[in-house]
Parts: structure tokens; C-alpha cells; sequence
């Protein structure tokens, strides 16, 4: 029993700082969800199969359906991921459709203001002006979860309201399209609409890359291990030397910048200008999403997509089969109540339990 | 009559390991059973498959003659067994008053009768002598508080069979002699108690029977009266075990840590070091002599950075170091094997490799420049599971899954493998074996002998006695005495402890 020897394979891939856990709670969870859903449908005289079969296939059944699936993923997949990371720090950023918002108005501003650039520079500066108002807006909960000591939840949650106030404004006041009945602000630039390559959006692949990048730094690097330190036992993270307070604030900066580039993502390459309730939910939608890819910054891409695709197929599943669109709410509040029992529990006996209670363990 | 506890055949099997293979046991009422074996050795296992929290994979368990259903610990209590944890079931954001009567309030309609709860609270502790404060919040506790309120939570429903794993590592001496009389007096009334312990002296003391566990399997049955201490440890280790120290004469060097009119406040805020004053020199073991309570926690915690320093200074080599700034001290010359390895020492569910370099991640060899260096950690990893003996299956396993003597063993190893000049020695072999004790005992022998100086707290006396040089015995917060080690005998030792001799 007394086995000290290591398998020489996995030496030289320590350090496996994610919990690869069982990935099938979240599969079960969507099964589940549509199981329910399906018999609700039933219930309701519409046929679920061909519901589904149509959701499914305008989604994913052609070039022109995967495009648009994307596209609907790309915000999906970036609100996932600002989530991902606060949970990795152990915070809930319950703001990612506050911190998206912002970014989604600044992304407008920028892609009306700035006039003759070329696209690839138009685009870039468009999305960081997105990134760094969400990141603004995370930060101030960082701040003060840091050095007030007040919950995030508690300043997401209401600086959502403050976000959503003040773009409402700024987009039937200042922003507002000139000389327009409707309150929203003008069509960004032609050079800051975001290309689509044959059907497939380049924001999705920014996404992507983006998770890949988060995964790489969260896993690999220094910066990676304070964040996931301090989200697993802020005692043990301050015992060794890792400032708690200032990786608070750093996590909470990159989340919401993350979530920021979810709505300028979503403003240059879906809407092409900002209008109150556009963007309604994205943000909200990360959190399912989040959890579905078991805060996995690789796992959302895959949780995402599929919501995404739902989304992207609803009208024409109501058009095939009389189901209304408000469907796929149903199923993301299903799966995101399947989904979140076992890991919200989860998640808080790793942040506060496991390092509070002390006892001689085994 | 049945017996009241039999185990038969049980077997566990976790990835990678048989944490218990093949185990018979049987316990009858008024029988103190003491359970003995290596870290690692499958004690705890055991002990938590017959209280019903994990599901062995096969054996037959019964209690008083009916066997029961495996991972139904409700069925379990509800037989009269209690359990006192190795790892504390407390709610830490709740009282003690309300973790005690937690799971069976006495009520007066639909609400708690708080009179009633505190009349039993106080009545409870009276009774079994382990005085406890009601109204104070689990998680502002020291362990050992915190194992007192464990114990009375296991005493106070009328138990038929208690189970202790590792009740007294954590307890003060004196504390430990009023629970060995609390065993005794349980069994005298017929309570059958199954004992964990790796103070053989305890065993010695209370026990009727001794059994012993290596590598998962039964290795022997004998009792106190047929053996000593020393046999007892080759038991469980499966070879002789010097259980004295060799230590030969310091070569004392200059003074490398200096603690000046050191103040600092406890939890609840009132000044539990009064005005310290330390010299630890090059090469040397000075060991904090005291009861526990009188300020040594506190005193470890500032001078490693980890307390708030009310007033005074720490200086390693002349310079100050920074107050509430631990990363800070470590850099200046401080290793610290903190007192609480759970809370401080450890990310549970981080791989042992990344635990043994917790307070390095991020510099050289285990990181260049931004990236951390796997590679390098996982040889670090490999060569140190394998000089300390940490057991497990793979040095990639989450340092949660280990045995409770084997975390102690990967902090341990962390800080001893550093090599700076100063070493903060917090209880260092609490929940450890007797041939790991013997081997970390060497190992901060030989950190001494290689120059460095070296701040032993214990609430072992004997452990301080048989390693330092010197001794400073703290009482109220001050340092009372310091004792050459060459004229320090366990009764004056204890008299300055007591703050009778001044
Ligand atoms: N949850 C778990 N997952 C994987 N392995 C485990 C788990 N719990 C225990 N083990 C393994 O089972 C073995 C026995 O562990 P156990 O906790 O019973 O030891 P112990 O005798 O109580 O040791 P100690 O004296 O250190 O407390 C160890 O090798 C340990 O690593
Ligand atoms: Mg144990």
C-alpha cells in the first residue's frame, strides 16, 4: 500500500488544477431538461420531436444555420467564460449582464465616433473600448469586495440596475440616433462590423481563442495560480504570499472585461448598434453557461453552442410546429436548475467550508 | 451475548490503494480498544465505515449483533454510536451552543429553548470536565477548543458505543488526562470505545486491548500488559523505532532572529503577548516551553508575519521585517509550519505536487518568469513523496484524499525542504506517526546541524525537552524563564509553565 512510485506518464502533466469531475452531470441535466420539457409540449397538444427536429436542424443543419448558431454563441461563449473566472477566484459575478452592457454601449460609441479607420484597426479598438467599460464595472465590485468587504453578489447585482439606468439614458440622450423615433444609438461604421468568413462570424473565433488563452493562464502560469489559489483557500493563498486582496481585483477586472467583449462582440457583429433590451439576458445566460461547462473555461464552448444554436432555431421551431420561442427559456431555467444544485454546493463548501472548518483531515 | 461492535472481513479499496483489507475487529461493551497504525495505515477508514459514512466495498459490520446497512449513519446513530471526528463536523459561522444541540434542540413549541440548551451545555461540560464557552463562534476557536466541542457533542447523546479518532492530538496535556479519565469512567459504566491515537503513552494508560493496522490489514492483537511502548511502535512500523532523540552538542552561531518587545493581541482582541523579548541564534533549537493559551500561538503568527504586531519588532540578521506581510517574512528568512495545516497549510483540492510548493510557485526553478515550470514540479514532487514518505498512490493525487498524518508530513516536507535560516516549527508532529516523528525530528535536527536556527512550539513537552538547546518557558504571555536544555528537568519545566516559579 505504501506505493510511492508514480506512473512515469504523468510526469511532466502535474498539477491537473481542474476538477475533471464527472461531466455528466451537466449532459444528464440537459437530457433532463428536455425530457420535462418535451412532455410539457405534449401537454400543451404541440409534438416535441418535431419541435426538436426543427430547433435542431435550422440550428445545426446547414452552413447558413451553424453562421447564425455561432453568432448567437459568440456573446454566450464570453459571459460564460467572465463567469468561469470570477468562480475560479471564488467569486460569483452576478453582474456579467451589467459588465456586458457597458461593454456593448462603449462598443457602439466607438464604432459610430471613430470615423475613417480602416476595419482592423476600427474593430480592435472598438472591442477593447467594450472590454475596458465592462472591466470598470467589475472592478468597482472587485474594490470593494477587497477592501470593504462587501459581497459581490450584493454590487453586481446592483450595479446591473446602475449599468442598465445609465446606458438607457446615454442611449435616449446623448447617443441617440439622430432625428429617430426609437431610442437606440446610430449604425456603427461599415469598418466596424465585424467580418463573417463563409457563414462563421470572427468573434466566435476571437471567443475561442479567448478560452483558450483563460484555460492556458489559469493552468500554466503564476498569475493563473494565485487566482485559482485564493478561489480554493484564501487562507492557505494568503499564508503563501499571494496579496488575496489585489487577486480579487485582478479577477474581477478580467472577468468583466471578458463580459465587456461579450456585448461589443455582440454590438459589432449581431446588432451594429446599441437599443435597451437588445441585450437582454446575455449576461444571466452566462452563469447557465458557466456552470454547465462546470467552470471549465474550455467547457462553456460546448454548453454555449448549444444554447446558442437553441436560441438561433426557436423561430422557425415555432413556425414548424406552433412551439413558441419562449421554449428555450424554459430550458435554460431547467437546466440551469438541474445543473446548479450539485455545484452551487459544491462551490461553496470549496470557498468558505474547506477552509474554515480545521480539524487533523483524512 | 454479542459483542457490541463486530467487523468482519471489511474491505476498501480507493483508486490506487487498499485502505482496508480484509479487517476483523470486534469491540464489547466496556471495552477501551485502541486502534493503532501508521499514517496512512487505514484507521480512519475503518472507523468511518462503521459509523456508516463511507460504504466499504465488502465485510459484514454489526452492532450489538445486527448488522448494518453501509452509509446509513442516521441507522447508525440512532444505535447509540458516537463519533468524534479526525477531521471537526462543526458548522464554523455557528456557536458552540448551537452546534452542540444541532440535529436535537430542546424545544419550547416550535422554538429553541435556549435556556434549556445552555442549562445542558454548561451541565455537559461540568460533567466530563471540558470547559467550553457557549456563545463563542466555531470559527474564531483554536483546535484544540475546537476538538473539546467535538467530544462533548459526541458525549452528549447516551452513547453505547464512542468512537475517537484522534481525539487528544490536538489537546493539552491536561486536557488529555481529563478525557483519558472520562474513557475509563465511559467504559466503567459499560461504554464500548474504540480509540485512535499515536501518543502510545495514552494507549498504555486506558486501553484493554490494542490492535493494529499496516498497509490496510490486521498486522496483531495485544494489550498493555503485555507490551511496552517500544513494542507497540515496532507493531505498527514493522521495525524498531527509537523513540529517544540523538542529538549532539549545538554549535551556537551569532543571533539570526531577534524578536524586540514583541506586543500582540489574540482573537478576541486582549493582549496575549505582553512585551517578549527573543534571541534564536545560528545553528540552534529553541523550544517554546507553555500551557496552551499563554501566548505562543500569537507569538508564531506575528513573528511570522501572519498576526498583527501591536508594538515592538521582528529582525532577521538586523533588518526588520514586515508586519502582517507572511510572503514578505518567508522572503526574508522565515520557513513556518503553521499550526492549523488545514486552513493554512494546505489546498485541499490542489494536487500534493502543487501543495509542496505552495509558497514557491512562483520563482525559480518551479517558475520562469510568468510560466510555472511543471516539470520541475513534478521531479520536486516525486523526490519529495519519496524522501518523507508521504503515502499515497501518486504524488498527483489531491492532497485531500491523504490520511490525516500525511498532509502533516506534505507541510512538513515544504518547509523543511526550503533550507533558510530561520525555521518556525508550529506543532510540527501533531497527528504523525511514531517513525514519521522520529524521522522529522531528525530532519529539524539535521536542519540545525546544517546552520540553521530553529523556533520549536509544542504541546508536547516531551518533544521540546528531547529537542531543543534551550528552552523559553512562556507563561501569560511572557517569557518567564530560558532554560539551558542541559539543566532543565520536567518538573521545574512544568512549575515555570504553571507560573508558580519565577
Ligand atoms: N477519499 C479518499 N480518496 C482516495 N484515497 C483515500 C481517501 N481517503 C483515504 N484514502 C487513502 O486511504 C488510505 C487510508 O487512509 P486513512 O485516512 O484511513 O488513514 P489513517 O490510518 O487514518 O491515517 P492517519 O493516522 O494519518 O490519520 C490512505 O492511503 C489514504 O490516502
Ligand atoms: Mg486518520
Amino acid at each position: 500500500m505504501s506505493q510511492t512510485k508514480v506512473a512515469p506518464k504523468e510526469v511532466g502533466k502535474p498539477a491537473k488544477n481542474f476538477d475533471v469531475g464527472s461531466w455528466l452531470v451537466p449532459v444528464i441535466a440537459v437530457l433532463v431538461a428536455m425530457s420535462l420539457a418535451a412532455i410539457l409540449m405534449r401537454l400543451q397538444g404541440s409534438n416535441p420531436l418535431t419541435a426538436y427536429k426543427s430547433l435542431f436542424t435550422t440550428a445545426f443543419g446547414s452552413a447558413a444555420g451553424i453562421g447564425a448558431t455561432l453568432g448567437k454563441s459568440t456573446p454566450l461563449v464570453l459571459s460564460g467564460l467572465a463567469v468561469a473566472v470570477g468562480l475560479r477566484a471564488g467569486l460569483f459575478n452576478i453582474g456579467a449582464q451589467g459588465q456586458l452592457l457597458s461593454g456593448a454601449l462603449a462598443a457602439a460609441w466607438a464604432g459610430v465616433t471613430f470615423e475613417g479607420l480602416p476595419g482592423y484597426i476600427h474593430i480592435p479598438i472598438a472591442l477593447i473600448v467594450g472590454a475596458f467599460f465592462g472591466s470598470i464595472v467589475a472592478g468597482i465590485s472587485g474594490f470593494l469586495k477587497a477592501y470593504r468587504g462587501v459581497h459581490e453578489v450584493i454590487t453586481t447585482i446592483m450595479l446591473n440596475s446602475i449599468v442598465m439606468g445609465i446606458a438607457d439614458y446615454l442611449a435616449s440622450h446623448q447617443l441617440r440616433e439622430p432625428d429617430q423615433f426609437l431610442t437606440r444609438t446610430s449604425e456603427i461604421q461599415a469598418s466596424a462590423k465585424m467580418p463573417v468568413y463563409a457563414h462563421l462570424p470572427l468573434g466566435f473565433f476571437i471567443a475561442v481563442a479567448l478560452a483558450g488563452a483563460i484555460w492556458w493562464i489559469l493552468g500554466r502560469t503564476t498569475s493563473g495560480f494565485r487566482i485559482e489559489t485564493v478561489g480554493r483557500n484564501r487562507h492557505a493563498a494568503w499564508y503563501a504570499g499571494i496579496s488575496v486582496k489585489r487577486t480579487v481585483i485582478s479577477a474581477m477586472l478580467i472577468s468583466g472585461a471578458i463580459a465587456g467583449l461579450g456585448g461589443a462582440v455582440e454590438t459589432l457583429g449581431i446588432t451594429y448598434r446599441y437599443a435597451p433590451a437588445f441585450n437582454l439576458g446575455l449576461g444571466f445566460d452566462g452563469i447557465t453557461i458557466a456552470l454547465l461547462g462546470r467552470v471549465h473555461p474550455l467547457g462553456i464552448i460546448p454548453g454555449a453552442i448549444l444554447i446558442g444554436g437553441m436560441r438561433a432555431g426557436a423561430a422557425n421551431m415555432q413556425f414548424d410546429s406552433g412551439v413558441a420561442p419562449e421554449l428555450v427559456d424554459l430550458l435554460m431555467a431547467l437546466i440551469l436548475l438541474l445543473v446548479t444544485a450539485p455545484l452551487i454546493t459544491r462551490f461553496f463548501k470549496n470557498s468558505s467550508n474547506k477552509s474554515m472548518t480545521s480539524g487533523w483531515g483524512s | 451475548m454479542s459483542a457490541l461492535l463486530e467487523v468482519t472481513g471489511v474491505t476498501k479499496r480507493y483508486p490506487g490503494v487498499v485502505a482496508n483489507d480484509n479487517v476483523s475487529l470486534t469491540v464489547n461493551a466496556g471495552e477501551v480498544v485502541a486502534l493503532l497504525g501508521e499514517n496512512g495505515a487505514g484507521k480512519s477508514t475503518l472507523l468511518k465505515a462503521v459509523f456508516g459514512l463511507i460504504k466499504p466495498d465488502s465485510g459484514e459490520i454489526k452492532i450489538g449483533g445486527t448488522p448494518i446497512v453501509f452509509g446509513d449513519t442516521a441507522g447508525v446513530i440512532s444505535r447509540g454510536v458516537g463519533m468524534v471526528h479526525q477531521h471537526f463536523q462543526l458548522v464554523p459561522v455557528m456557536t458552540v451552543a448551537e452546534n452542540l444541540i444541532l440535529g436535537d434542540e430542546p424545544k419550547r413549541g416550535i422554538f429553541i429553548n435556549k435556556k434549556a440548551a445552555y442549562d445542558e451545555i454548561i451541565a455537559l461540560s461540568k460533567r466530563y470536565g471540558l470547559e467550553v464557552d457557549p456563545d463563542a463562534v466555531i470559527e474564531d476557536l483554536p483546535v484544540g477548543m475546537q476538538q473539546r466541542v467535538e467530544i462533548l457533542k459526541a458525549l452528549r447523546k447516551d452513547v453505547k458505543l464512542l468512537i475517537l479518532d484522534e481525539p487528544t492530538a490536538v489537546l493539552t496535556p491536561q486536557e488529555i488526562d481529563e478525557l483519558l479519565v472520562v474513557i475509563r469512567n465511559l467504559a466503567k459504566s459499560g461504554v464500548g470505545i474504540v480509540l485512535i491515537t499515536h501518543k502510545l503513552h495514552e494507549v498504555m494508560a486506558v486501553a484493554d486491548r490494542v490492535v493494529v493496522l499496516r498497509g490496510g490489514k490486521l498486522v496483531g492483537t495485544t494489550s498493555p500488559k503485555e507490551t511496552d511502548e517500544a513494542g507497540l511502535a515496532q507493531m505498527m512500523v514493522g521495525r524498531s523505532v527509537v523513540l529517544q532523540v540523538n542529538r549532539t552538542e549545538a554549535k551556537r552561531g551569532g543571533v539570526v532572529l531577534e524578536v524586540k518587545a514583541l506586543e500582540v493581541r489574540d482573537d478576541r482582541k486582549i493582549l496575549s503577548v505582553k512585551g517578549v523579548d527573543l534571541q534564536l541564534h545560528k545553528g540552534e533549537i529553541l523550544g517554546v516551553a507553555g500551557v496552551e493559551g499563554n501566548g505562543q500561538r500569537e507569538l508564531v503568527e506575528a513573528i511570522c508575519g501572519m498576526r498583527h504586531r501591536e508594538a515592538g519588532s521582528v529582525l532577521i540578521n538586523g533588518v526588520a521585517t514586515k508586519d502582517m506581510h507572511p510572503h514578505a517574512v518567508h522572503e526574508a528568512g522565515i520557513s513556518h509550519i503553521p499550526e492549523d495545516r488545514e486552513k493554512h497549510g494546505l489546498v485541499s483540492n490542489y494536487t500534493i505536487a502543487d501543495n509542496l510548493v505552495l509558497n514557491q510557485f512562483d520563482q525559480a526553478p518551479f517558475a520562469k518568469g510568468w510560466i510555472r515550470d511543471l516539470n520541475e514540479i513534478a521531479k520536486n514532487a516525486i523526490a519529495t513523496v519519496e524522501k518523507f514518505d508521504i503515502r499515497t498512490p501518486s504524488a498527483f493525487n489531491t492532497a485531500g484524499s491523504l490520511s490525516g498524518g500525511n498532509k502533516q508530513k506534505v507541510v512538513v516536507a515544504r518547509e523543511l525542504s526550503e533550507e533558510l535560516p530561520v525555521l518556525v516549527a508550529a506543532q510540527p508532529t501533531r497527528g504523525v506517526d511514531v517513525g514519521s516523528i522520529e524521522f522529522i525530528h531528525n530532519q529539524l535536527i539535521s536542519a540545525r546541524d546544517k546552520g540553521a536556527a530553529v523556533l520549536l512550539v509544542s504541546a508536547e513537552l516531551d518533544e521540546i525537552l528531547s529537542l531543543s538547546d534551550r528552552i523559553a518557558v512562556m507563561s501569560d504571555g511572557k517569557i518567564v524563564a530560558i532554560v539551558d536544555s542541559k539543566d532543565a528537568d520536567r518538573n521545574y519545566i512544568g512549575r515555570l509553565m504553571a507560573g508558580l516559579d519565577k
